[in-house]
């Protein structure tokens, strides 16, 4: 049974505007699951309306089996969210706040928990400051500690490295395969998609309120992969010459030709395009090929 | 019920408290004090009795209800409306805990502030004037009924109030003066006829005049009224309350 189940689920605001319609999706147990959407898609109001901070207009969303509106004690007791927006206490200390979550979701105290959760996102010696003290990393990593302060299943990472530098991005990313290793499951939305190549087993398109496309990130990037083939031309050309027309060819410079082709085709055309070049004496110092980035296939599916 | 989470917002509102002790408990005593200095003392001197009541004496259950009227709606509605301004909302309303249970920690706290206070008060007046309570019982059951039912009030404000300015208007320009026309400074009865009749339509008249029964045994309107007058009041308030967050106003989206 997946952890997560959505079905048929909208959100229309009193306004009139549609902010999710019709969505199902299923989310696994301890699967890294990235939502991919650009601004405004329906990414915050998605995590939202699962953690009961908005009403859902029609639809279910079942926690662990667990209704969010008829079982919703049940249902939340498996969530931790970290919202996109640092919002905190600025005058008490991290301890008092990462403490203060746990209790909130009705856990008895335990200080060595909180600790070693502190200890994790290099935060120990930053125990007794005060929050106002901190830097933004330090309260995005506070944060974090806050949503896992009650040892959730299913962890709610909402733009979790926005705004933050590469070396504490990347320890976030070393503590999220952590969480993943001790069997949290793991629904993170993200503007970059380095970061959820780097991290998710899934990927999940969100725009204009709708799930575009649910896929394994690997045939994902399988499926929608396109090549490219460089051609480092030895001797600069004004034009492409005419015989070539027929490979849909750029070039750029003058000296760089750049062939696009589908990778799961059985004939690309690659060698007929190599022997093209030799008969029409076109010279080329080198041939480099590249993988479509998750970046390009995403900006192709929201266009 | 889920007594951890309730305690946890109780505590974390009551150590608010504490980081603020300046303004949130020598600030109205301070300001009672004067009160004192200025109606008591001052004016309070030119005046023998209110009702075979020394003066001094007189006003200090209407000192005690100016302030925790205007402490339990400045508390509460403050307690929900800065975690609604700094988005920290988001944890309480994702936490697994009811709505019942959430009005229960924040409202406990802010009536918890406001006793305190209230009870300080008392015992800052004992310093300057005789006091005598007559309904001991009564009064602890006044004082504690108005915390509740005002702090549920200030939770409605702060649930409102969509700035601080908003925030600030109710005790401000409402409460204030309803308790200052409500005769915290003197009896109906010394008023004349036709303003004595449009008092009656201040419900914290009828606040102060059960308050100051258990005092001295003295009341502008009969006890049983003050009593139906804040029960109807308390049951208003629950019922807003109840209908905030069935509807989730301007809570959620």
């Amino acid at each position: 049974m997946p952890i997560l189940q959505i079905k048929n689920l909208s959100k229309v605001y009193k306004g009139g505007f549609t902010a999710l319609k019709d969505i199902n999706l299923d989310i696994k147990q301890g699967e890294i699951f990235a939502l991919l959407g650009p601004n405004g898609a329906g990414k915050t109001t998605l995590i939202s309306t699962i953690c009961g901070l908005v009403n859902p207009t029609s639809g279910s969303i079942k926690v662990a089996g667990h209704d969010n509106l008829t079982e919703y004690k049940d249902a939340r007791s498996y969530i931790g969210l970290v919202p996109q927006e640092l919002t905190t206490d600025a005058f008490i200390s991290v301890r008092d706040a990462v403490s203060f979550s746990r209790a909130l979701f009705g856990k008895k105290k335990d200080q060595q928990l909180i600790e070693s959760i502190l200890k994790d996102l290099s935060l120990l010696d930053k125990k007794d400051s005060r929050i106002m003290a901190l830097s933004g990393g330090m309260k995005r990593r506070m944060m974090i500690a806050k949503a896992l302060s009650h040892e959730p299943k299913i962890l709610f990472l909402d733009e979790p490295t926005a705004g933050v530098d590469v070396k504490l991005r990347e320890s976030m990313w070393e503590l999220v395969h952590k969480l993943r290793e001790n069997g949290v499951t793991i629904i993170l939305t993200t503007h970059y998609i380095e970061e959820a190549e780097e991290m998710a087993d899934r990927i999940g398109v969100i725009n204009k309120g709708q799930i575009v496309l649910v896929e394994e990130k690997k045939s994902l990037m399988k499926k929608l992969g396109k090549k490219e083939l460089t051609i480092d031309l030895k001797e600069s050309m004004p034009d492409i010459p005419e015989e070539l027309n027929d490979f849909s060819l750029k070039l750029h410079s003058g000296l760089h030709l750049t062939y696009s082709y589908d990778d799961q085709k059985e004939d690309n055309r690659i060698g007929e395009l190599i022997g093209k070049l030799s008969e029409l004496g076109i010279e080329y110092k080198d041939l480099k090929t590249k993988q479509s980035s998750l970046e390009e296939i995403f900006v192709e599916l929201v266009k | 019920m889920n007594i951890t989470s309730i305690l946890a917002i109780y505590k974390f509102e009551m150590d608010r408290m504490w980081r603020t002790l300046a303004q949130s408990i020598a600030s109205p005593v301070i300001s009672t004090c004067l009160y004192f200095v200025v109606f008591g003392s001052a004016i309070g001197s030119r005046i023998e009795s209110v009702e075979g009541i020394e003066y001094g004496a007189f006003i200090v259950p209407g000192l005690v209800m100016l302030s925790v009227l205007t402490q339990s709606v400045s508390n509460a509605s403050f307690g929900i409306y800065f975690p609604r301004f700094s988005g920290t909302i988001y944890e309480v309303l994702s936490a697994p805990i009811s709505f019942f249970e959430i009005v229960l920690g924040y409202v406990g706290a802010a009536a918890t502030k406001s006793l305190i206070i209230g009870s300080i008060i008392l015992l800052t007046a004992n310093f300057f004037v005789p006091l005598e309570v007559q309904h001991p019982l009564t009064m602890i059951f006044f004082l504690v009924l108005t915390c509740i039912t005002f702090s549920l009030f200030g939770f409605i404000i702060g649930v409102w109030a969509d700035g601080f300015e908003q925030l600030q208007i109710i005790p401000l320009l409402i409460i204030t003066p309803l308790t200052f026309l409500g005769g915290s400074f003197y009896s109906l009865s010394m008023l004349p006829p036709i303003w004595q009749k449009i008092s009656m339509l201040n419900p914290v008249v009828y606040l102060i005049s059960g308050f100051r029964w258990s005092f001295y045994g003295h009341a502008d309107v009969s006890l049983t009224i003050s009593f139906a007058m804040i029960a109807f009041f308390l049951i208003t308030c629950i019922l807003i309350i109840r209908w905030i967050f069935k509807t989730g106003y301007r809570i959620k989206s």
